[in-house]
């Protein structure tokens, strides 16, 4: 297999190379790339959408179906995760580990037995966790700045390199970030399962519907220039807010979705403890 | 010579590229372990993005977000000035969907690993004959 195997790659790859022969130069402007669609974008995205970021007009208003169902094949990816891994039937671990919060004593707790419910003993995992204060105390202050930097990245997206993927994906780390240096536990309480499924559609719902809204208003699918009637404003600036709004709803699907992949992946479904 | 030299310096990064792209190619079908495949995936992506985003340069050009102000005139805009902001779209997307798919990839493994309590190929495969 390996020798069929470098073969393949062997033959593919001189194929390859031999055809990139007649590809242009590297950064040549007069590429065909560049030369046929990229043009109008770069020159019309401004008076069309009024939007100065022309990754994000293409993106959102041009390409508008494309990004529709990047989401839907997201949120798909969470939902094939959820399906593949959720345990529903909980299995009882052998043991659970607790450790005394004053004196940093662990106990270990066989199966059936129960700990006196008392607010000195905290769970902890029962692979090795040392007791990180820094870490803990350092995640704890800069996750409210990641959150806020997201929120930023994904409303400052018409003028900065920006948008709902980026700030969605810098959204659902934050979350990423308070599971790994406390425990799955304390991120899973602050954002549930129950709220991870239902963000997840509920974004890949703000894209569908805008279009569905444009539709039922007279104009096209996914042409924001209908929502003007709504928003009070000229249609160029009604595709410049029509394009915020799905970004808004990216942002919230890859959120949801980054988070729940990673709850399903890292404690393989039990939602009990993670890496 | 020089002919060969200046067909080196504009091609070369073409050939990163598809060196990148075969040894993702040869890790998928060669390797025995479902998790290296899963790394193999990932090379092979990461080579198509750099592709992809290395269409997308100009000469000279800067990134595709346009000059504005407040109540000012809009610029004469030239699309030699500014890169081609097509490849970046389709990447942005891309990557993301890399990601989840990496996801689905890995929950895939956990399932097998679950099954036939091993992640390399031919011992999963003679415990399906031996089924």
């Amino acid at each position: 297999m390996k020798v069929i195997g470098l073969i393949i790659a062997v033959l593919t790859g001189g194929l390859l190379i031999y055809a990139a022969g007649d590809f242009p130069a590297w950064s040549d402007p007069a590429s065909p790339a560049s030369t046929y669609l990229s043009p109008h974008f770069i020159e019309k995205t401004m008076e069309e959408t009024s939007v100065p970021n022309i990754v994000t007009a293409v993106l959102a208003d041009y390409r508008g179906f494309d990004t529709m169902f990047e989401t839907t094949v997201i949120f798909s990816a969470g939902v094939a995760c959820f399906l593949l891994l959720r345990a529903f039937r909980r299995k009882q671990p052998e043991a659970r580990h607790y450790r005394h919060v004053l004196t940093g004593v662990t106990v270990r707790i066989k199966e059936g037995t129960k700990l006196p419910p008392s607010e000195d003993f905290e769970r902890i995992d029962s692979l090795w966790t040392p007791h990180d204060l820094i870490i803990k105390t350092v995640c704890r202050l800069l996750i409210p700045f990641i959150q806020i930097f997201a929120l930023y990245v994904i409303a400052h997206g018409h003028h900065s390199p920006g948008g709902g993927f980026q700030g969605g994906v810098i959204l659902g780390a934050s979350i990423i970030v308070l599971a790994i240096s406390q425990d799955l536990r304390t991120a899973v309480k602050r954002m549930g399962e129950k709220l991870d499924a239902l963000l997840c559609a509920v974004g890949v719902l703000i894209y569908a519907g805008t279009g569905a809204l444009c539709l039922l208003l007279g104009l096209n699918f996914l042409d924001y220039s209908a929502l003007a009637s709504v928003l009070h404003v000229d249609p160029i600036t009604a595709r410049s807010h029509g394009i915020l709004i799905v970004e808004i709803g990216v942002g919230v699907a890859v959120m949801a979705t980054m988070i729940w992949i990673y709850n399903n992946v890292s404690s393989k479904g039990e939602y009990d403890q993670g890496l | 010579m020089g002919d060969i030299i200046q067909t080196i310096v504009a091609k070369y990064n073409f050939w990163i590229y598809i060196t990148l792209m075969m040894i993702g190619l040869y890790a998928m079908i060669a390797k025995n372990n479902l998790v290296k495949k899963i790394v193999g995936m990932n090379i092979f992506q990461t080579a198509i993005i750099l592709f992809y985003v290395s269409i997308g340069a100009k000469r000279g050009a800067t990134i595709p977000i346009l000059e504005h102000g407040h109540g000012g005139g809009h610029n004469v805009v030239h699309a030699i000035d500014y890169a081609n902001p097509l490849p970046h779209v389709l990447m942005l997307t891309a990557i993301v969907v890399a990601v989840a798919t990496l996801g689905v990839a890995l929950a895939l493994a956990i399932r097998v690993y679950d099954r036939y309590s091993t992640l390399e190929e031919d011992e999963i495969l003679s415990q399906i004959r031996e089924e």
